[in-house]
């Protein structure tokens, strides 16, 4: 059995390498990786609460982290279609270049 | 349960390992891949040896040849999802052909794919494809079988799309991956249907398996809307799958495309391994498609094994129709192929698993010799494919010449000495017993002698007359140096082809009439050996029938294209001169591609357009009359804003916007940076909950 706190500590670890992903790379597509890995840190909490918890046979961290999954899958698509789209109207994918959003 | 049944998945998991570890080398490790993917193959190969004996073991000590082990892989509500593998005569012969021949081809790689600049990544490829392959082959559950041959079919795209910058090879690639999709949509629709109907799919459980007893009888009993047993719907619907993968008519289309890839592709994946799959898995889900009630008659056939014998035989017919009219030497052998599966399919249906299996296995073993010959003769005529082109090899490549010439009569089945004489004769005499019709057995002997038919032409035109290569040279003006002539392969490409020759003459010895192994293998008893097996019922006038056709063929091939040499490659064709059209209809494959470019391949672009101008006009006209309301209504709301409050506001507002400058200046328009913030105030957070929480 891995304790709980295992659990945890390899979905901190997990996010941490996400969140640093998303920090230090400039390419965009490697961002959303990062964003996609810091996700899956959260679905593996869900599913370690549920299973650690008080109701482990009532299903819901396994349904929670279906929904998540799913919704995950439809975030990338709209996520790599933004960043087509970016690509075809300024021709970088480098996200420091990208800084029309400036006041 | 022996070692061997309980690490079966050792023999897909080593090439899957060893793909994996390729995908990460360099380049440049050409050695270290080819070694890799060799090694694991080479030891996949030893397991599948020791699996093999330890089925023969149990056959002759009279134990159950079956064995299975199975898993629980995931719950689902309060359902258990079971995957597993298994081990049976079928299995055991599958996994030693597939190891063999792919050794082989893996082996003949190295020397036909040297100079290429991708050969780490055409490794890795092979050995993801042996792996998928050999898991399709072990597969308890028809969801591991399904998962494995969707993996199969991935490769087999990576594969024929290898030489992506080809936009030819690239089409190629999506065309067999889509066609092939059709018929994988069937299968997944039959894979539910069997789930809802048996609540499981594995296949063999102890009694609770979806191919054994309980199931089929209730399967049977299960009528559905239209008076059809549910049996038959689903095995009518697994069958779709397998004429996708197979390239049975009408799902043919891609296999002869895919010969885009490269040669040793076309001989492991295109020949000898992926196209039988879809062989294997109707005579894997054999019981699900025999299975009738009990009211029905055990001697006649089955709605579906009607279905596949007809299907087979007509793609048998069909395709070798066409081949007698291709120039390009991998076509005909890609047509032949379509047709040998046709053989295989009618052999599954009018004669159980042991006729269909048994030429499924010599065809393997000539077909790829054929291919890898083929690949050879290309290597040799510097990438030339066109036989008009080819001429006079006989004597420049002798051992090619050799083994190709084995492989042909195999493939041809000339009488005793080749293998695929028994096996086809095994499925001609099965034919003729068959309860329906015999239709079947007239088109598979058409099918034998436009076989022998095509090959000798294919010969003539490749190894005998004079050599047309240089006048094409010639004649292209660019070519200014000598003519390059023909050589022979080195010997890593030529070592495989005279294992493999032997083995297309030797292999027959296992499934005669005197001797039936294979047969009796497949069952589970031991062979017995008698002469008196000749005597049988129809086989004599069978074997008889089948040797006048196939030299009926032969004498034919010569007497078109072998009594005068070939001089040159711009005469037209021996029988093109005699029925022109004819010939132009079956150079144009009976105008499948352009019947389906014509009709789904419109029909969906139409839909596509349609929905295209729905999209367009109608739901975008509703939408613009949303936004040209809102567009009116914020008009208004703008002009009293413009002159009844915003000049009270503008003094107040200047204001706002000089100390909004001011904070703008934060706002780099760079998210890292702002994340970045974050991140440090989330450590910091951090940092003052641990330190309060100590104090």
């Amino acid at each position: 059995m891995t304790p709980l706190s295992s659990c945890l500590m390899l979905s901190a670890l997990l996010f941490s390498v996400g969140f640093a992903g998303v920090l230090m790379r400039r390419n965009a597509i490697l961002i959303l990786i990062g964003i996609e890995l810091m996700l899956n840190a959260a679905n593996l909490n869900f599913i370690a609460f549920w299973r650690y918890g008080s109701a482990p046979e009532a299903l819901t961290g396994v349904m929670f982290v279906i929904f998540s999954i799913g919704v995950a899958a439809a975030e990338a698509a709209v996520g790599l279609a933004l960043i087509i789209s970016i690509y075809r109207h300024r021709k970088t994918t480098q996200i420091d270049r990208i800084n029309s959003m400036r006041g | 349960m022996t070692w061997i049944v309980r690490n079966l998945w050792l023999i897909p998991a080593l090439p899957a390992l060893a793909a994996g570890l390729t995908a990460l080398a360099k380049r440049h490790q050409r050695r270290y891949s080819a070694a890799l993917a060799i090694g694991a193959m080479g030891l996949s190969f030893l397991l599948s040896l020791c699996a093999f004996s330890q089925v023969m073991l149990a056959i002759t000590h009279g134990q159950p040849s079956r064995q299975v082990v199975n898993f629980p892989w995931f719950e689902f509500g309060n359902q258990w999802l079971k995957l597993g593998w298994m081990l049976d005569p079928l299995t055991a012969i599958m996994l030693v052909m597939v190891t063999f021949v792919g050794l082989l081809i893996f082996i003949y790689s190295t020397g036909y794919m040297a100079h290429d600049d991708n050969f780490t990544r055409f490794f890795c490829f092979l050995s993801l494809f042996a792996a998928a392959m050999l898991g399709v082959i072990i597969a308890n559950s028809l969801l591991l079988l399904f998962m494995c041959w969707e993996l199969v079919g991935l490769t087999s795209y990576l594969l024929i799309g290898f030489w992506y910058h080809k936009p030819s090879a690239a089409a190629a690639a999506k065309k067999a991956f889509i066609t092939t999709r059709i018929g994988d949509l069937a299968f997944l629709v039959g894979m539910l249907w069997l789930f809802s109907q048996a609540g499981t799919l594995l296949f063999y459980d102890q009694g609770a398996g979806c191919l054994e007893h309980s199931a089929l009888t209730a399967m049977v009993a299960h009528l559905t809307g239209i008076g059809m047993a549910a049996s038959t719907g689903i095995a009518l619907l697994i069958f779709a799958g397998a004429v996708g993968k197979s390239g049975q008519v009408p799902l043919h289309v891609w296999l002869p495309d895919a010969m885009e890839g490269p040669t040793p592709v076309s001989a492991l994946i295109h020949a000898a391994t992926m196209v039988a799959a879809g062989v294997f898995l109707v005579a894997r889900v054999y019981p699900l498609m025999a299975a009738h009630s009990d009211a029905a008659s055990a001697l006649s056939a089955t709605t579906a094994l009607q279905v596949v014998t007809w299907i087979g035989a007509i793609t048998a017919v069909f395709a070798a129709l066409i081949a007698v009219a291709q120039n390009d030497i991998k076509r005909i052998l890609a047509y032949s192929t379509v047709s040998q599966l046709g053989y295989m399919m009618m052999g599954l249906g009018v004669g159980g698993v042991a006729v269909g299996m048994f030429h499924l296995i010599t065809h393997a073993f000539f077909k790829s010799l054929l291919f890898m010959g083929a690949g050879s003769v290309i290597h040799g005529c510097h990438e030339e494919q066109d036989i008009r082109r080819m001429g006079g090899l006989s004597k420049l490549m002798p051992v090619t010449f050799a083994t190709y010439a084995v492989g042909m009569l195999a493939l041809c089945g000339f009488p005793l000495f080749f293998s695929g004489f028994w096996s086809k004769d095994a499925i001609l005499h099965a034919a003729m017993g068959w309860s329906i019709s015999r239709i079947p057995f007239y088109l598979g002997s058409l099918g034998a002698l436009l076989t022998a038919f095509y090959m000798t032409r294919q010969v003539y035109y490749v190894f005998f007359g004079t050599s047309r290569l240089a006048s094409h040279h010639e004649a292209t003006p660019a070519a200014h140096t000598a003519p390059p002539t023909p050589h022979e392969s080195p010997s890593s490409m030529t070592f495989p082809l005279v294992l493999l020759a032997s083995c297309a003459i030797l292999l027959g010895a296992v499934g005669t009439p005197a001797w039936p192994w294979f047969d009796s293998f497949l069952s589970g008893e031991a062979p017995i050996f008698a002469f008196a097996g000749f005597l049988e019922h129809g086989i004599l006038p069978v074997m008889l029938t089948s040797t006048l056709i196939v030299f009926l063929g032969l004498a034919l091939g010569w007497w078109f294209y072998g009594r005068q040499p070939i001089l040159s490659a711009d005469l037209p064709d021996a029988l093109e001169q005699l029925q022109p059209g004819i010939f132009r209809v079956l150079q144009n494959k009976f105008y499948v591609d352009e019947l389906y470019e014509h009709t789904v391949i419109r029909w969906n672009s139409a839909l596509a357009t349609f929905s295209d101008w729905l999209d367009r006009w109608v739901w975008n006209g509703v939408v613009m009359t949303v936004s040209n309301l809102v567009l009116g209504l914020s008009w208004l709301a703008r002009s009293t804003d413009t002159y009844l409050v915003n000049t009270s506001f503008d003094e107040g507002c200047n204001t706002v916007t000089t100390s909004g400058k001011l904070l703008a200046r934060l706002q780099s328009g760079r998210t890292q940076s702002y994340l970045r913030l974050v991140g440090i105030a989330f450590a910091a957070l951090v940092l003052v909950l641990i330190w309060s929480a100590r104090s």
